[in-house]
């Protein structure tokens, strides 16, 4: 870092508000953490945290604001609206003979042995649900004009019920967004103040329930959303930020302030995206194309799959389930997110004996208040973190920087209390056991993600981080039959530095059905035209001079499969002889995910999609042969060994004291502020050139996998 | 067992809960039949050497439980065990073997670790086509329905037999499919025995049996602690259904003892002609499904969470069919027997049991007329699966249009629409469906399906509570029965083929769920709710729940 003063010319600040704390990042031009903060979230006015926290790193680095030149914001507002049920009185407007698309929704129960389940709640009561004649046939041809003299009508029922947003969704409005614009038009005419989503802007796919339950989402945190840019962005102007605030989506890109209050939908979990790109980058700088990323916090632990440096992404995404982790118990969202898996396994997952005396842990959560029984603030229910402390990995008098103390005899008595007593287990065995149940829990979520994405865990490198995901990582990786891990630099506050490797992006998909032997290159490369000026427009907003990329994507299938399997387009246009070189990207990719193609069967093709990101930084690839030296620890510690269940001493080790290089074996501890790393007995550490902390897993012993 | 043992057993259960998902969903990605990839219609479970189940897939519909448990033990003893060798898999879709109806293969698969067997894989998925007339009720006996494959070996020592491979494809309309889901079965068996064979390795573990015993053990306390609630008695109900000739009364007698639940189908009306007729391993699979929602619903299918629900019938009644009786639709009559169940046991436990529901599915298959083929029109063939309302709860409202007890997603109309030249004019619920009652009954829905490109299509039709709606319980009223016509025609039975000329519109209603308790009790404020919401008439909100005007 000597060069310090040339590279303070391009300063880039991160800030990640979560719902406990804002986490803080500045770094410089060679993306180098020159000061990272965790302060407390301030939920009445989030913009506040968010400034002590910039103000912190700022005097830390000794510089000012107005030398940032880069702010990237990520926050989850927007999906805690939508939890707390803290948006807009929307009303939907649809076609006529469809008002009960929400009513009827998968007409499925999401958990088949529950008779009492309860349907989730999807914002818009059937009494706010309006509907106007028109109809669009499938390809969008008018069936049925838009009927305008009934608007006058609809605008009198949208005011009998006080209506403040308003999502519009017509049938096949995703072929032809005419009527939908027209309808917006009329209505804006009449009541300015009106705040309208359409379908075919939000979420142009075909699937009338989950293109309406989208643009109802949108339009329901719009308005809040737009006045919570707006502030912010204004007061760190007065704070003295003089560059444009870009905001992290869901699928793990930037976008622009102005598409944000557009589309806050798509603002969703970008805190958890933030980690994703975190593995990504330091994936591509390790130089892994096989990643498996794990976030380990104090509620919830989230998995992704990394292949080529880049997240997995999907379409599919639920928000507020009404049993959380339970799958179709939300309200789906159709916007390109990173592709997660999130269970209720955390730090402060509760672990209790069910009727049958099966030892189960979360996903009840006890959250920061009262927290793990260890916390002394009040939680009297075993923990995951008491199970860890229990079991001697976190050190008592080191934990959060000392910020929190840690009473040993607190989690050891509510170990026994709530788990002990039932089992008859010492306090010691009831904490194995809990972290025996959540290690498997977290390696099959991770197994079963794999599986339904087509792919395998078996030889990729697990990228931990979050507070709890360097404790973790070597128990859930034995389970999942992973090898390596690496551990990140501040792996405590991975999300808000993974903010700063995001690139600015826009990602469009459409509907535009078709049989692959009856492709139409003309009209596909008219839609792909129009759907790459709209994302391109949107990325120039926040990336005027950067170069491009473009992804074109397929989403085909055979005729009559359910899952559709993406193919890559090469970036040109469309021409009659690509058809056959579509059927081999899609044939190779099949095959990959089910050992064999179906020969002579009719493909199908309903989705299209275009990203347009900028081209990431060239990465410096760090040499993975570094000579190591042995080193050796100076403290030493007790703790309840993973693999043999007998107690050992493990090695302790500061982790800023390390320097690349160092090398150790398990067992031992790599202490750093907000979280620790678990080296365990069967697993070898090694400090990259990057300072990543490198563990390997010996499948004999002394002998390196 | 040590105390380290009983979480490490712990761990190795979900362990195997969680491969059995994982051999499930590599099913249900690679299928080809809409039904199973729509439906989740598949089973895929792990045994032990004594073919007792272990571990099932939970997936969508219901209709493999225990089904594939029995037919298991019934391989087990046919195959010996001594001569099998690794890498051999054995097959068969005999419907009063497999699960009630050709279209369902079931496969099992020994598992070796160090030269022995230790346990095995199974798994069951619905192939689309097996010849004969097809997946109709229009079929005499089961040879009509299609090709039989006796219990035989299809993988020899890794080896396909491709003599029957070939023998299966040559015998339906669609053999590509048919292949396609054969090698999706062999994969998830494979699968499934791949990852036993790494978990004991992880573990250490040689001898599966005492971790088979735990689970099964524990899961047999847990439930007979269920049963042990229910007040022992005989229980009887009866229930007229439509039936397809003519109606049909299905009858239940239900004995609960300390430690078991039996349910006997004795005065059950005998067969039909048609292929309604329902095989008594699909009959238990609903019938079991029915009460386990009820009973110990948190522990686990497997064999020990299992035994203790027994179902009987006399042979050669409707819900007990004997080969050769024709089996094709059992489901239709196989979904109605949660509600004849939970009469039964509304008689035991009133305060847990809904009332009747819609529960058949609604079915929509349709394709094009025979002539728009020979003209040179647009084929298609397409299963639109819909929903009526559920049964009220003892302290909730039914849900309206949702399956129960089968577990389909509902066709959305965009797709519909792009897959087949049909145009939906509405699809809407059907106010006043609901069974009126303290809890009221989930709505069913009005659909309206046209041609939509003036060429004519075929529907064929196979429904129930046409003529017999939701009843509701302890003073609920009944929901409101299905109904499908033609335009202004007269109304369609329930079972049936159609012809819709362009310009016809079919109006296909599905049935309300029956409420619960005393309408007049209901909440005040939840009749205000529903008369806003629209879901009921000013009329009855007045005339029916006594709600006062202000």
């Amino acid at each position: 870092m000597n060069s310090q003063n040339d590279l303070n010319a391009d300063l880039r600040l991160a800030v990640d508000i979560g719902g406990t704390f804002t986490d803080v990042v500045l770094v410089d031009g060679n993306n180098r953490s020159l000061a990272t903060t965790k302060t407390a979230t301030t939920p009445d006015n989030p913009t506040r945290g968010a400034l002590v926290g910039v103000r912190q790193v700022i005097d830390q680095a000794g510089v000012s604001l107005n030398q940032v030149v880069g702010f990237i914001h990520g926050t989850t507002l927007a999906t805690n609206a939508l939890i707390e049920r803290r948006g807009a009185v929307v009303s939907t407007i649809t076609t006529h003979g469809f008002r009960d698309i929400l009513e009827i929704a998968y007409e499925r129960r999401y958990s088949q042995y529950d008779i009492n389940i309860e349907k989730p709640d999807f914002i818009v009561p059937r009494s706010r649900s309006f509907t106007i004649p028109e109809r669009l046939s499938v390809n969008g041809d008018v069936l049925t004009p838009l009927n305008e003299g009934a608007v006058d009508a609809l605008v009198e029922q949208l005011e009998s019920v006080r209506t403040e947003a308003v999502a519009i969704c017509l049938l096949h409005a995703y072929a032809n967004p005419d009527h939908e614009q027209r309808l917006k038009t009329l209505l804006l005419e009449r009541r300015p103040d009106l705040v309208i989503s359409l379908s075919s802007d939000v979420s142009p796919e075909a699937r009338e329930f989950e293109r309406l339950s989208t643009t109802i989402a949108n339009a329901y945190i719009q308005p809040l959303m737009s006045r919570y840019l707006d502030a912010f962005a204004k007061d760190f102007a007065k704070e003295g930020l003089t560059c444009p605030v870009l905001m992290m989506t869901a699928g793990g890109g930037m976008t622009t302030l102005e598409t944000a209050a557009r589309f806050p939908i798509r603002l969703v979990e970008s805190g958890p995206a933030g980690g994703a790109i975190l593995s990504a980058d330091v994936s591509a700088q390790a130089g892994y194309d096989r990643v498996l990323s794990f976030d380990m916090g104090g509620t919830t632990a989230k998995l992704c799959l990394i292949d080529d440096h880049q997240p997995q992404t999907t379409r599919q995404f639920e928000i507020s389930r009404a049993a959380r982790f339970i799958k179709g118990s939300g309200m789906p969202v159709r916007i390109p997110v990173v592709d997660m898996i999130e269970i209720g396994a955390g730090g402060g997952s509760i672990a209790s004996v069910d009727r049958l005396g099966r030892l189960t842990v979360g996903p009840r959560s006890a959250g920061s208040e009262p927290g793990p029984a260890a916390f002394d603030k009040g939680g009297v229910e075993a923990t995951v973190t008491d199970s860890d402390v229990a079991l001697g990995y976190i050190d008592p008098n080191a934990f959060a920087e000392g910020r929190l103390t840690i009473d040993v005899a607190k989690a050891n008595g509510a170990l026994e209390a709530s788990v002990g007593r039932d089992l008859s287990l010492s306090a010691l065995r009831a904490a194995e056991g809990v972290s025996q149940i959540v290690d498997e829990a977290m390696a099959s979520a991770g197994r079963m993600h794999a599986v339904e994405s087509g792919k395998d865990l078996g030889e990729r490198v697990m990228i931990a981080f979050g507070g709890n995901g360097p404790l973790h990582a070597t128990r859930v990786a034995r389970r999942a039959g992973v090898k390596k891990i690496l551990i990140p630099l501040d792996p405590g506050v991975g999300s808000a530095v993974g903010f700063l490797s995001a690139p600015v992006s826009f990602e469009i998909v459409r509907s535009r059905y078709t049989l692959l032997d009856q492709l139409d290159p003309h009209a596909l490369n008219q839609l792909f035209d129009d759907m790459i000026c709209e994302a391109e427009a949107v990325v120039r907003a926040g990336a005027p001079n950067e170069e491009l990329r473009y992804e074109r994507t397929a989403f085909m299938r055979y005729h009559g499969q359910g899952h559709e399997i993406e193919a890559h387009l090469e970036d040109r246009a469309f021409e009659g002889d690509d058809i056959d070189a579509l059927r081999l990207a899609f044939e190779e990719e099949y095959k990959r995910q089910f050992t064999r193609v179906v020969p002579g069967m009719t493909i199908e093709i309903l989705n299209w999609a275009v990203r347009v990101s900028t081209v990431e930084k060239e990465r410096n690839v760090g040499s993975t042969s570094i000579a190591p030296t042995q080193i050796t620890a100076k403290g030493r510690r007790s703790i309840q060994c993973d693999v043999t269940g007998g107690k050992v001493e493990a090695a302790v080790f500061e982790r800023k004291e390390l320097s690349p290089g160092n090398a150790f074996s398990g067992p031992a501890l790599v202490v750093e502020p907000q979280t620790t790393t678990l080296v365990s007995a069967d697993f070898t550490a090694l400090v990259d050139n990057q300072g990543n902390l490198l563990l390997k897993r010996m499948i004999n012993k002394g002998d390196l996998a | 067992m040590t105390e380290k043992n009983a979480t490490a057993y712990q761990v190795m259960w979900n362990r195997l809960l969680a491969v059995v998902e994982e051999q499930g969903q590599a099913l249900i990605r690679a299928a080809f039949s809409p039904i199973v990839r729509d439906c989740g219609d598949i089973s895929a479970g792990i045994f032990d050497i004594k073919a007792r189940m272990l571990a099932q897939a939970v997936t969508g519909t219901p209709g493999h439980i225990n089904t594939m448990a029995e037919a298991v033990k019934y391989l087990h003893e046919y195959f010996p065990t001594q001569a099998m060798k690794p890498g051999d898999i054995y097959m068969t879709n005999d419907p009063w073997i497999a699960s009630g109806h050709l279209n369902d293969f079931l496969l099992m698969m020994p598992v070796f670790r160090k030269g022995h067997v230790v346990g095995f894989t199974s798994c069951t998925s619905h192939l689309v086509d097996l010849g004969g007339l097809g997946m109709g009720p229009e079929g005499a006996d089961v040879y009509d329905e299609g090709l039989l494959v006796p219990p035989c070996k299809l993988v020899d020592g890794g080896e396909i037999n491709a003599f029957l491979l070939e023998i299966v494809k040559a015998n339906s309309r669609e053999p590509i499919a048919n292949e396609g889901d054969i090698y999706a079965l062999i994969a998830c068996c494979e699968i499934g025995a791949t990852r036993l064979v790494e978990m004991m390795d992880e573990f250490g573990v040689d001898d599966l049996m005492p971790l088979a015993d735990h689970i099964i053990d524990t899961s047999r306390r847990g439930t007979i602690e269920a049963i042990a609630e229910v007040p022992p008695g005989v229980y009887k109900n009866a229930m007229l259904i439509d039936g397809y000739e003519k109606q049909i009364e299905l009858c239940g007698t239900l004995t609960v003892k300390a430690d078991e639940m039996i349910l006997d189908f004795a005065g059950t009306a005998g067969c039909s002609a048609k292929g309604i007729n329902v095989p008594l391993n699909y009959a238990t699979a609903y019938s079991v499904f029915a009460m386990r929602c009820i009973i110990g619903s948190d522990i686990p299918n497997n064999a020990g969470s299992l035994e203790s629900f027994k179902v009987t019938g006399p042979p050669g009644c409707i819900l007990n069919a004997q080969h050769p009786s024709p089996v094709a639709q059992r489901h239709t009559l196989g979904q109605m027997t949660p509600d004849l169940v939970y009469g039964c046991l509304h008689q035991a436990i009133p305060d847990r049991i809904p009332a009747e529901g819609a529960s058949s599915m609604y079915d929509l298959p349709m394709r094009h007329a025979p002539e728009v083929a020979r003209d040179g029109g647009r084929q298609f063939a397409v299963e639109l699966t819909h929903n009526g309302g559920t049964g009220a709860r003892p302290t909730k409202d039914g849900l309206s249009v949702t399956a129960f007890p089968s577990g389909v997603w509902g066709s959305q109309v965009e797709i519909t629409e792009a897959v087949a030249p049909v145009l939906v004019r509405r699809r809407e619920v059907r106010p006043g469906s609901g069974g009126a009652g303290k809890w009221r009954g989930g709505l069913g829905q009005s659909i309206e399906v046209t041609s939509a490109n003036d060429a004519p299509f075929l529907v064929f039709l196979s429904v129930e509570r046409i003529s017999f709606p939701a009843e509701g319980r302890a003073g609920g009223m009944a929901g409101a029965p299905g109904r499908m016509r033609l335009d202004n025609k007269p109304d369609l039975p329930s079972k049936c083929e159609l012809r819709i000329e362009p310009g016809e519109t079919l109006y296909f209603d599905t049935p309300g769920g029956g409420g619960y308790g005393d309408p007049e009790q209901r909440e005040r404020d939840l009749v205000a709710k529903d008369l806003e919401e629209g879901l009921i008439t000013v009329e009855t909100a007045r005339d029916i729940y006594g709600l006062k005007e202000e």
